[in-house]
């Protein structure tokens, strides 16, 4: 796939939910950059992301990734500090590659993030599993949009995709949108999405314990959020990545 | 300690607690026995707090402070446990984190010390093995595939670790098997049977008060206690129904 000359518009389907406003000012500058990630045979590899915007306070990045023959790629990322953030990925996955998405959206005020991923399983063998998790609040939008490609061809394909999102305000909005296409007939390709609130029921257990609202909101979202980078491998990574999450959730709830 | 005096309660726009007064004294054990929708429930959720249970008149009291004013987190605090018929499952948060936070937003509360980790553990595991749960399950999350039994058992090592100075069980014997029924019951004994604690227990049923032996027993139907008596009334309660007692009432 070319990097877009023009603007998107509402019409791309993998645009469908962005800030296009917000786009305007940084484009075309961020559409041509994309990092180029080839993972050779049985190789590992992995990368965490932390969005970061600047000035404009807009954030793009896109991963191109080849994941070749029994290699791994796994890919754990937090969208929180953007008016517009925006992290999508392509993936090609060969024969028994697998990739793994861990991400989380968490956003408040007027802010609109997005993870958009693409994995095309190629060749037979490939798996992917992919775990989403949004705590939005105010009047911020959190979208994920994941398409899946099996390929004629690509049998025993394994593709998971878990989605959940918690709306801290009414006026919050999650999107989620899964996107399968199939061309071969032995594999299992799995989605769930939710959109829910926080229990009131367990706030009200918790604070019946003396815990205060605040802190009881706060263990509840950690636990939500947790799925998200239990597959982080190196220690100190995952503890980067929940610590500025339990920042974000802290400035959320 | 506590001192209900002629409360008024709605859910819903629905007035379920009609004129309710109840004194507990320190050192007392009370229970409160009643049909299906007498306001039993009700009356444990206001006590405690919850959203959506509206007081519309009346007052309670405990140790001279304005229960109904303050938080259902500085009624805990405050030394009020509220023990769950239904305890609710917490996903992903485990049983020792939740109580430790508890045991320490309530010390925080008071102008106490932390607890720290090891000792927050020896505690908890003590008052495990008191009541006969399998430590293992501290560490699980809260109640979540927890059985009945075990949901109500855990409610009581929870009072336990927390040691508050009023208790308000709700149905607390519910889905218990006749051992774990024993375990519970002498577990409010060893916790709550103190000179300066103080009990409510709401239950259907006799069967709890033949271990814990309370010094009152009430009658809550329609929304209000219509009878009081001693530990006997329970039995003739058991004997004849709640319909001949208040009817008689």
């Amino acid at each position: 796939m070319s990097a877009l000359a023009s603007l998107p518009t509402r019409r791309d389907e993998a645009w469908r939910y962005a800030d296009l406003g917000a786009l305007e000012g940084v484009w075309p500058d961020i559409a041509g950059q994309r990092e180029e990630i080839v993972v050779a045979d049985g190789e590992n590899a992995a990368r965490q992301l932390i969005l970061e915007a600047g000035d404009p306070n807009v954030a793009v990045k896109t991963y191109a990734v080849r994941v070749a023959k029994d290699a791994r790629f796994a890919l754990h990322c937090l969208a929180i500090d953007a008016d517009y953030g925006r992290i999508s990925v392509e993936v090609e996955l060969a024969e028994g590659a697998h990739f793994e998405l861990g991400g989380a959206i968490l956003g408040g005020g007027e802010q609109t993030l997005e993870i958009v991923t693409n994995v095309q399983h190629v060749a037979p063998g490939g798996t992917s599993n992919q775990v989403v998790r949004s705590v939005l609040a105010g009047k911020a939008t959190g979208s994920f949009l994941g398409k899946i490609g099996v390929a004629r061809g690509a049998q025993q394909t394994d593709a998971n995709q878990s989605v959940k999102a918690m709306l801290l305000d009414r006026t919050a909005t999650a999107n989620a949108k899964p996107e399968l296409e199939i061309f071969a007939d032995d594999v299992k390709c799995a989605h769930g999405a939710t959109v829910g609130e926080l229990d009131r029921g367990a706030l009200f257990y918790m604070a019946s314990r003396g815990i205060p609202p605040k802190q009881a909101k706060q263990l509840m979202l950690r636990a939500f959020i947790a799925d998200a980078f239990v597959s982080v491998a190196d220690d100190a990574a995952r503890e980067e990545l929940e610590n500025k999450a339990l920042i974000a959730l802290e400035r959320l709830s | 300690m506590l001192k209900i005096e002629n409360l008024h309660a709605e859910v819903g726009g629905a007035e379920i607690l009609k004129g309710l007064s109840l004194e507990i004294g320190a050192g007392e054990i009370h229970a409160v026995m009643g049909p299906n929708g007498a306001g039993k429930s009700t009356l444990a959720y206001v006590l405690g707090g919850r959203d959506g249970y509206e007081v519309t008149q009346g007052s309670a009291t405990y140790r001279a402070k304005d229960l109904l004013s303050i938080d259902p987190h500085e009624r805990a605090a405050a030394g009020l446990f509220l023990g769950f018929q239904y305890p609710v499952e917490i996903p992903g948060v485990s049983n020792i984190q939740f109580l430790r936070a508890a045991v320490n937003a309530q010390r925080i509360a008071r102008g106490d010390d932390e607890l720290s980790a090891g000792d927050f553990l020896k505690l908890a595991r003590e008052q495990a093995a008191a009541l006969k749960m399998d430590a293992e399950m501290l560490k699980r999350a809260v109640n979540v595939g927890f059985s009945g039994g075990e949901k109500k058992r855990n409610e009581m090592v929870q009072m336990g670790i927390i040691d508050p100075t009023l208790a308000i069980l709700d149905e607390t014997d519910s889905g218990l098997d006749i051992d774990a029924l024993r375990t519970v019951g002498e577990g409010v004994n060893t916790i709550m049977r103190k000179p300066d604690k103080g009990v409510l227990l709401i239950t259907h049923y006799q069967r709890l008060l033949e271990t814990v032996e309370p010094d009152y027993v009430h009658v809550l139907a329609d929304g209000r206690i219509v009878k009081t008596g001693g530990p006997e009334l329970a039995v003739t309660l058991e004997e004849e129904g709640y319909e001949a007692i208040a009817e008689a009432a």
